[in-house]
């Protein structure tokens, strides 16, 4: 009797650590909800992928519509190579271009893809070429600051840290 | 003892590495005892019972409460930054990764490991282990495998309870008191956290852990002094040492399994 009892105890201990573990990887992990859907991979070319990372999400219209596989280098065009994985159940057109993009200011990036007009659809192994980097905030600033050189030499404006300074108004 | 003496130092020296050594064999040997503590599971459970189901309540408290102060403590950090919806992701990862087992060890080594080193110290001053071997019955067999491998069995069991209470407790705070939108908040968490990378890896220290910490309290109870004094000085060596020894086994594993 005192031993069947306790390993009732016991019985409800491990299940309700079992229940813990199962909770942490349904809920939190969402083991449930892992893509088991077949994928077909396609691979593109970036100049520069910035910060972006294997398993960031590409995304069209906001919906997730693929992963990144694996991002290299490729030392023959001097690109980067980015190999994605795509829902077979979502097709795209072969001219389709994709676009590294931010959700959020500081977010993660994630490739946005914007369908193309080609009667064809992407297949398995192809490459896209027809993509735009990510944007670097040290090219951006200094883009900025050589059009803004630019403008002034031309109007002969104030100098630079004044100009600096009315921007900042 | 003086530590100018060469002596001294000598024998200093000495006598830590054949703890160390002793140390190391016990381990082994408990290690040995894993078909033959199986084959009698009605001790192990019984140590299970006494191990997990009393250090149930603590440890589901005090994940709860450690997921409320996270999640309070974080919102008003990610409020600066306006972005409370990672809060989830916060508490989440902090907990699965690593308050999750270290905190779990810490309570487990406060309220099973003090009891064992404690009821073995007391069997060793009664002299119930001299009369065990008197009687050729392995004590480690009888007396330390089990509490060992229940002290392992129930060690993950509980990291994993006080990890899912956390996480409710953050859940509690941020969206039923702070107003985070539910889904949001559960979202943040599915997107960011792995199952295998945080969560695999979180049970494996957790599992770790309860190595440590149910060794080095079997280790201090079965070397203690056979005298009140003894088994008074062994309870609190097992607290210092076991904590002492998670934390740093905690960077140790932190440094392997999460910078690549």
């Amino acid at each position: 009797m005192q031993r069947s009892k306790i390993d009732v105890w016991v019985g409800l201990f491990v299940m309700v650590g079992a229940a813990a573990i199962l909770f942490l990887a349904l809920q939190a992990a969402n083991l449930l909800n892992l893509n088991f859907q077949p994928t077909y991979r396609i691979t593109a070319e970036f100049d520069n992928v910035g910060g972006l990372k294997p398993k960031a999400s590409v995304r069209s219209g906001g919906v997730v519509v693929g992963r990144i596989e694996d991002i290299s280098f490729n030392d023959q065009t001097f690109q980067a190579r980015v190999t994605i994985d795509m829902q077979s159940r979502y097709v795209f057109p072969k001219d389709s271009s994709l676009k590294i993009l931010t959700s959020g200011l500081l977010g993660e990036q994630y490739i946005g893809i914007q369908a193309g007009g080609n009667e064809e659809n992407l297949a398995a192994g192809d490459i896209i070429r027809q993509t735009q980097s990510a944007v670097v905030l040290e090219n951006l600033i200094g883009q900025f600051l050589f059009s803004k050189t630019a403008d002034e030499s031309s109007t002969a404006a104030p100098t630079l840290p004044a100009t600096a300074t009315t921007d900042k108004k | 003892m003086s530590w100018y003496k060469p002596a001294d130092v000598g024998f200093a020296t000495r006598s830590w590495l054949a703890n160390l050594g002793h140390g190391t064999r016990l381990f082994l040997r408990l290690l040995a005892t894993f078909g033959s503590s199986f084959k009698r599971f009605g001790l192990v459970r019984d140590q299970i019972h006494f191990l997990g189901n009393y250090s149930l309540v603590i440890i589901a408290i005090s994940g709860l409460f450690v997921g409320f102060v996270f999640a309070l403590q974080g919102y008003y950090t990610l409020l600066r930054f306006g972005s409370t919806e990672a809060l989830g992701q916060l508490v989440t990862f902090t907990l699965v990764r690593e308050l999750g087992p270290v905190v779990t060890a810490l309570l487990f080594a406060g309220r099973a490991g003090t009891s064992l080193t404690a009821e073995i110290g007391l069997m060793k001053a009664g002299e119930q282990i001299s009369v065990m071997e008197m009687m050729a019955v392995d004590p480690i067999q009888r007396i330390l495998a089990p509490r060992f491998w229940g002290g392992v069995i129930a060690m993950p069991l509980l990291a994993a309870v006080f990890s899912a209470m956390g996480v409710i407790g953050g859940w509690v705070v941020g969206v039923l008191m702070l107003g985070i939108d539910a889904g949001s908040f559960w979202s943040q968490i599915q997107g960011s956290v792995d199952v295998w990378r945080d969560v695999g890896n979180g049970i494996v220290k957790s599992i770790v852990f309860g190595f440590t910490v149910t060794f080095v309290a079997l280790l201090q109870g079965y070397n203690s002094q056979p005298t009140p004094e003894g088994v008074a000085s062994a309870t609190t060596r097992t607290v210092v040492v076991a904590s002492l020894a998670v934390l740093g086994l905690d960077f140790i594993l932190t440094a392997m399994m999460f910078t690549k």
